[in-house]
């Protein structure tokens, strides 16, 4: 019963937050409607029994990326975006697209309920942090080791954008080392 | 009506529970300030609040009492909602982790006594509001989202100083939360969970009892992160008072203020119960079990008082550090953060890894 009354809650906010975060014009609000739809569904996750990947999600998240996100914003001060007049002809691609996402959204709501439901073990445990640490690092070793590889790469080339050093001056060091 | 006060049973024992904590904390924190006033005056040959109640005792009293009747200004140009709504995330996030503190070992009792079964089922009250599966993350992200608090305060202010401040104060957190995390690895490793309980345990049954000696690198990255998390000196940039007027909180006043500081000095009790729990056993005092048995009141009050005694040794450090040590200077303060203390903690976490590994073989 709780649980039920907390899904319905959580999920109404979650798809107010959704709204707003592209209703508003002035990014600051946007962002911080986002951290309410990361917040409102890492309360989700609770409520499923899932408290490693919620915390995640709020570490993550709402924690980390979305402070980077408002310290950008804080930042460079952005104005209120204007609408771009001249991108008009893009809204009905827009539109197509939201159209062919909300169709996508019915029919899996329409499949999951025509799928025969079946009892789900009480006594899993799969949403402990035990038991997708062992997942992580038994059945889906090859995964995560990939990904870790990308975010490496990420940084590294990161790292590499931003050097100030361009590959001019890198040269014309590297010529100096060997002329001396 | 039986089955009305079996649903409320739990209830109004968590109420009564969270009550008692949170007011245990705040009192706790209304004192540490008044502590603090009291060291640093002895710190610099001064005398110390006196005049309100013997020896000051009722400072934080008037103090609260100040900032309630204070006039409350709101700068005409502000972002008024985002202004409003600082303070409370701030302090939101600092009283949320109160939760999960591991405030004493279980007690066991026997509650059959009480009417209409109510006790039925219940060996041991637990000192602790809830036990999460995953309290030290729980306690990492909800003060990693106290950030906004001060960012927001210094974004909505629409003060020069005040932006500063916010965007020196997310700077700063963002890059000594890597190396509190990273920090932290080594323990968890060492006990194999993440829940505060199960690490306070493993503590008791290792050999060295308390983490501080196998994890003292890991020990110092985490009390050096947490004096950057929770903004204070040598690492109080967000409010230089020498540069930024008083950072974040310039244009903040009365009620919102104190909001404000009472965020930063319940953050620094969680972070001190944290570094407890992790590092020196918690409320766990080895040898305690020889003298009274696990389980039974007396050891849960002198284990709950060792517990209180460890925080307030960590409470005094801050104050102590604040009247010794002079600030940083921005770049000082991440080039630290980022070409010091996170490659100490990951090498920490590789050192760590290759040790625990052998030893389980």
């Amino acid at each position: 019963m709780v649980t039920t009354v907390l899904f319905f809650l959580l999920a109404g906010v979650a798809i107010a937050c959704a709204g707003l975060t592209v209703y508003y014009r002035n990014p600051l609000y946007s962002a911080l409607s986002l951290i309410g739809v990361f917040i409102s569904l890492a309360v989700l996750y609770l409520t499923l029994a899932a408290p490693f990947i919620a915390i995640t999600q709020i570490l993550v998240y709402a924690g980390a990326i979305m402070v980077l996100v408002v310290f950008v914003i804080m930042l460079l001060n952005l104005d209120e975006e204007r609408p771009l007049n001249r991108l008009k002809h893009l809204y009905f691609i827009g539109g197509g697209l939201g159209a062919a996402m909300l169709a996508q959204a019915f029919f899996i709501f329409y499949a999951v309920l025509k799928t025969p439901k079946h009892v789900v073990d009480t006594e899993s445990n799969a949403g402990s942090t035990m038991s997708i640490g062992t997942h992580m690092y038994t059945e889906y070793l090859l995964p995560v080791e990939i990904v870790g590889v990308m975010l490496l790469m990420a940084i590294i080339g990161a790292v590499m954008l931003v050097r100030k050093d361009t590959h001019a001056s890198l040269e014309a060091a590297a010529e100096k080392e060997t002329n001396d | 009506m039986e089955d009305v006060l079996k649903t409320a049973f739990p209830f109004v024992v968590y109420s009564v529970a969270i009550l008692l904590a949170f007011q245990g904390v705040l009192m706790i924190v209304a004192y540490t300030v008044l502590g603090e006033r009291k060291i640093l005056g002895w710190i610099q040959g001064r005398v110390g609040p006196n005049r309100v109640g013997p020896w000051g005792v009722l400072q934080p009293f008037a103090d609260l009492f100040k900032f309630i009747l204070k006039e409350d200004i709101v700068p005409d140009k502000s972002t008024k909602v985002v202004y409003m709504m600082a303070p409370l995330v701030a302090l939101t996030c600092a009283l949320l982790p109160i939760v999960v503190y591991p405030f004493g070992p279980p007690i066991d009792v026997d509650l059959s006594f009480l009417p209409y079964g109510l006790g039925e089922g219940i060996k041991q009250i637990p000192l602790t509001i809830a036990r999460l599966d995953v309290g030290v993350l729980y306690v990492l992200g909800i003060t990693s989202v106290g950030v906004y608090g001060i960012a927001l305060a210094g974004w909505s202010s629409n003060n020069k100083y005040s932006l500063m401040g916010g965007l020196r104060s997310s700077a700063q957190m963002i890059s000594y939360e890597l190396a509190m995390g990273a920090s932290i690895i080594g323990v968890v490793m060492l006990a194999g969970s993440l829940d505060l309980h199960e690490i306070i345990w493993a503590q008791g049954h290792s050999t060295f009892k308390w983490f501080i000696i196998p994890q003292f690198v890991g020990f110092v990255v985490f009390l050096i992160a947490a004096f950057a998390e929770t903004n204070r000196v040598p690492f109080d940039l967000p409010e230089a008072e020498t540069e930024l007027v008083a950072g974040f909180h310039t244009e903040y006043s009365a009620l919102k203020f104190a909001l404000f500081f009472m965020a930063e000095y319940v953050n620094m009790f969680t972070v001190s119960v944290m570094v407890v729990t992790l590092f020196l056993g918690g409320w766990y005092i080895p040898g305690l079990t020889h003298i009274f048995d696990y389980g039974s009141i007396p050891y849960a009050i002198v284990s709950h008082v060792g517990f209180l005694l460890k925080i307030f040794f960590f409470l005094f450090l801050y104050i102590w550090v604040r009247g010794t040590l002079p600030r940083f200077r921005f770049d000082q303060l991440m080039s630290f953060g980022w070409k010091f203390l996170l490659p100490v903690a990951i090498g920490n976490v590789i050192v760590t890894t290759i040790v625990v590994y052998f030893m389980n073989r």
